[in-house]
């Protein structure tokens, strides 16, 4: 596995450009954890958890993506890509997490924590 | 993180507890490090709904409140099974049953109530249950399937609720009751013989005035002796005789106690940094056993806890309502006759509707209504507020005389904190809060903003009127001309008719074109568009996968956890050995959780991962049973001609027939059909969107029909003579509606909306329309691709819907 430390941050290959299609989810699985990475139509990549901060939970990569949003597939909430901040009338907040892309590589940036929390070496 | 933070430990997983819980997590979400302590096994759940599963209406996974994953998130230990058994409010340490012990700063006690046991002799044979938790639920579901003969102990609200779960789950059911009216403490013994009738009517057994002396049988139940010596046969009895507060612990850690544990009008019991909350409170007297209570009490509690001032909780004025469907019964504040108050009655027998209203001194203090009970939460509110009766409040409620208030006016009378959104909990201030301060002027911008009107919308027409309420002629100006959602002012017909015009033939073109105030869309109209694009330009539109819901997409139904369900198409319900050995040995190998039969006379495979879909597509090598789509479902069919001794044509051969003719085709909203070989009609065409019932001369074909959430009983479009006709019939009205319905609305809606006879006009009588109709459909169906065989192939080629990328 390619990683890459920059301020802190562990940043991890997980696909190339081509692996993340315009408005349609795409899961990555580390170990347990499942991250949901989306790539709007202005080519803008997010990464955030993929559970939903509804209190039945459930995915989100399924979602239907409009603008910079991610409208929830089950519930239909409707969460910020860049923020993670689910919007009004609900509330609730799912985690994001830094990509960069290099060359086409698309990298996925973890603290030193949440690397070890997942059991990734460095 | 800073400050440390303090200990809070709650004793009872249950609703009152854990509402206080999240009132604290929403005021200061940092301030406590927050330990649960539950005796049952599950997370927190809605348990007034225990009603409804029983019933059958509601599984137990629906009435979850808290899921594992919210405690989790929350950063709250949760023991459930686990019973605290002490107090050491010196020590602030509780212990419990299994020897875990956790120190606290705040305590709260939300240990709830038990079901009152009658020590008559024989109450501890096997077979007597209290009807409180899941636990009992579940007891009870099973005796339903051994057992023949129930009796329910008590004639109150839970035990006629219990008394008709057991009657739906098949038992046959005798209600006891000490006294001589049902819920006689809660009605009056007009609307309580009311309700006597009608559940006898619904196949409950009564016996009034009975008090029970003595369960008898061996080491299980046989049957009751009451005092007067009278018997009851009985191989199943739940007691619902009324609940008792759960004190038992604090008694015991020397916490004072009366009926319940004494707390004041903060919730704060004699022990220092100690709480109740909930039914095993008792608050000025008074212990409650409904739900509404335990919700005030629990937001004057967490703002306590947050040092957040508060008004002190001064007791709640109760109302109940019966949560048996087909039984509306209200009552609140003073509902018994009495000498010295005024009692204004209407009682209609005809149509089994009763309203009282009783007044002290002209001032409203109560009132019961029976059969619709749309006045309650009016009648609620002035009761609450001590509303003197007037003319306009006679008229209005009794209609008769006087002048009627328009609904502008009631609104206006409304109190600011009234509820107007019970489902989420939506003032009537905080909306008109949320219409003047963000100029909202649609009732669509109303439900985004506050939330109202989201969940069951009942309360639409409340918010409209509070539209006109605080705008005026604004809104009026405003209702005449509403876009199909948030995204754009333009109606349905308005974009049809502008893709047809312009040509525009993808989704974004029309966005773009027709200036969309959300250049992407919302779930609502992007699906929408790409269906008005499919239908309009059959050959030339692209399905934009995008633009699909996940269902439509992944050609399979998501599931609350993430996994699919498949359903194979089985043409009219049949189905061979060989094809249930291959579902079976699918099942197995992919573990599927559950294999059901749907109402639509297919099988589902419940529980499929997502990665699984393609595998399991592949080896059943089945076509795709589309029950994901807004296309045809199923054709439900009788046995007919072929067996049945009553059938005068072949249902099952025509059902087939007609599946496979119209199957996969987009449609404006999902589909249903059955084919019933007699006026039977064992495939219930009467619920169906269209429905054909043979004679021996021929068809008869039923359009508009619904069991959903609106049920509508079909109505006849034609009688046809042949086969062919019929089925050129069918396809000329599934094509009709297909051109002119709007997205999500189905042929009950569209009927209604179009007129039936409007649409007689276009596919009965106008016989080359009729054709041209038909040789339209055929058309695009020509041009249909079975959708897992196509994923799959599509999927060899990049697995991208299917595949998670996996790291390490």
């Amino acid at each position: 596995m390619t990683t890459q430390v920059n301020k802190d941050l562990t940043y991890i290959k997980i696909g190339t450009l081509e692996d993340f299609r315009e408005r349609m989810g795409r899961v990555i699985r580390l170990n347990q954890k499942e991250i949901a990475v989306f790539r709007t139509t202005d080519g803008t990549l997010y990464a955030l958890d993929n559970r939903s901060p509804h209190r039945r939970g459930g995915p989100l990569a399924e979602g239907m993506v409009s603008g910079h949003f991610v409208l929830d597939p089950l519930y239909d909430w409707k969460i910020a890509l860049d923020t993670g901040q689910v919007q009004a009338p609900d509330s609730g907040l799912v985690q994001t997490y830094p990509l960069q892309v290099e060359g086409t590589d698309v990298q996925l940036g973890l603290t030193l924590e949440q690397a070890g929390q997942l059991g990734l070496e460095r | 993180m800073g400050a440390k933070r303090q200990k809070l430990v709650l004793i009872g997983n249950g609703m009152a507890g854990v509402n206080t819980l999240e009132h604290i997590l929403k005021l200061s979400p940092e301030q406590y490090d927050i330990t649960v302590f539950g005796s049952e096994p599950h997370p927190n759940y809605n348990r007034i709904m225990l009603s409804y599963v029983l019933e059958g209406s509601k599984t137990m996974d629906d009435i979850i409140l808290n899921s594992w994953f919210w405690y989790e998130e929350h950063r709250i230990t949760l023991h459930t099974g686990t019973t605290i058994t002490a107090i050491d409010t010196q020590q602030k340490i509780v212990t419990a049953d299994n020897g875990l012990t956790a120190a606290y700063d705040r305590l709260i006690m939300a240990t709830g109530s038990n079901p009152i046991i009658l020590p008559v002799p024989g109450h501890q044979k096997q077979g007597v249950v209290g009807f409180r938790d899941i636990a009992d639920c579940s007891v009870m579901l099973e005796a339903a399937k051994q057992y023949r003969n129930a009796a329910v102990i008590g004639g109150g609200l839970l035990g006629l609720e219990a008394a008709k779960g057991l009657l739906n789950l098949g038992m046959n059911v005798t209600v006891i009751h000490l006294m001589a009216d049902l819920m006689e403490r809660q009605l009056d013994p007009s609307a309580s013989a009311m309700l006597k009738a009608e559940l006898e009517r619904q196949g409950l057994h009564f016996l009034m005035e009975k008090q029970t002396a003595e369960i008898y049988g061996g080491e299980r139940v046989e049957g009751l002796t009451f005092s007067d010596g009278t018997k009851l046969e009985s191989d199943f009895i739940v007691m619902a005789a009324g609940i008792r507060p759960n004190t038992a612990l604090a008694s015991a850690s020397g916490i004072e106690v009366k009926r319940g544990i004494v707390v004041d009008d903060y919730m704060q019991t004699s022990a220092d940094g100690v709480y109740a909350v909930g039914e095993c409170a008792e608050h000025r007297g008074v212990c409650y056993g409904l739900v509404a209570p335990l919700f005030e009490q629990g937001a004057v509690l967490a703002k306590q806890l947050c040092g957040v001032q508060t008004k002190p909780y001064e007791g709640t004025q109760l109302s109940t309502k019966l949560k048996i469907s087909g039984v509306d019964v209200f009552s609140t504040g003073v509902f018994l006759d009495q000498p010295e108050l005024t009692v204004i009655r209407k009682q209609d027998d005809w149509k089994q509707q009763y309203k009282k209203l009783l007044l002290k001194d002209d001032t409203i203090v109560g009132g019961v209504l029976y059969g619709d009970v749309s006045d309650s939460s009016r009648i609620q509110q002035w009761v609450r507020e001590g509303t003197a009766m007037t003319e306009a409040i006679y008229a209005e409620l009794m209609g008769a005389g006087g002048t009627v208030l328009s609904a502008a006016d009631r609104v206006a009378q409304m109190a600011d904190d009234e509820i107007v959104c019970g489902c989420n909990g939506v003032s009537k201030g905080s909306i008109i809060k949320a219409i003047k301060d963000n100029s909202l002027t649609s009732v669509d911008e109303v439900k985004a903003c506050t939330g109202a009107g989201r969940s069951c919308g009942g309360c639409v027409p409340t918010v409209s009127h509070l539209l006109q309420y605080v705008l005026g002629d604004e809104y009026a100006g405003q209702k005449t001309k509403t876009g199909i959602c948030g995204c754009t002012d333009l109606s349905r017909d308005e974009i049809v008719a502008a893709i047809k015009e312009k040509h525009l033939t993808t989704v974004k073109e029309v966005m773009h074109v027709l200036q969309w105030h959300n250049p992407e869309g919302c779930s609502k109209c992007r699906p929408a568009v790409n269906y008005y694009l499919g239908m309009l330009w059959p050959q030339e539109h692209e399905d934009e996968k995008d633009s699909r819901f996940v269902n439509e997409r992944m050609n399979a139904n998501i599931q609350k956890d993430g996994t699919y369900t498949v359903v194979p198409r089985m043409y009219g319900g049949v189905t061979t050995p060989e094809d249930l050995k291959k579902i079976a040995d699918v099942a197995v190998k992919y573990d599927v959780k559950m294999v059901k039969v749907t109402g639509g006379q297919r099988l589902d495979l419940i529980g499929v991962a997502k990665e699984d879909l393609p595998l399991v597509w592949e080896e059943l090598d089945m076509p795709s049973g589309y029950a994901y789509a807004k296309a045809l479902r199923t054709v439900k069919t009788c046995v007919g001609q072929q067996f049945c001794r009553f059938g005068t044509q072949d249902s099952i051969g025509m059902g087939i027939r007609l599946e496979k003719t119209f199957e996969r085709i987009d449609m404006p909203a999902k589909f249903k059909m059955a084919v019933n070989g007699c006026p039977r009609n064992c495939a219930e065409s009467c619920t169906k969107d269209i429905g054909i019932v043979g004679n021996d001369g021929g068809w008869e074909m039923f359009v508009g029909g619904n069991g959903g959430i609106k049920p509508r009983i079909a109505e006849l479009l034609c009688k046809v003579k042949t086969d062919e006709e019929l089925v050129q019939m069918v396809g000329a009205f599934t094509q009709y509606y297909r051109l002119t319905a709007n997205y999500l609305e189905r042929t009950s809606e569209w009927v209604e909306r179009i007129g039936i006879e409007a649409i007689k006009a276009e596919v009965v009588d106008n016989m080359d329309r009729r054709r041209e109709l038909y040789q339209d459909i055929l058309a695009v169906l020509a041009e249909l691709k079975e959708p897992w065989s196509t994923a799959l192939e599509e999927q060899r080629e990049s697995s991208y819907l299917f595949d998670a990328i996996q790291m390490k």
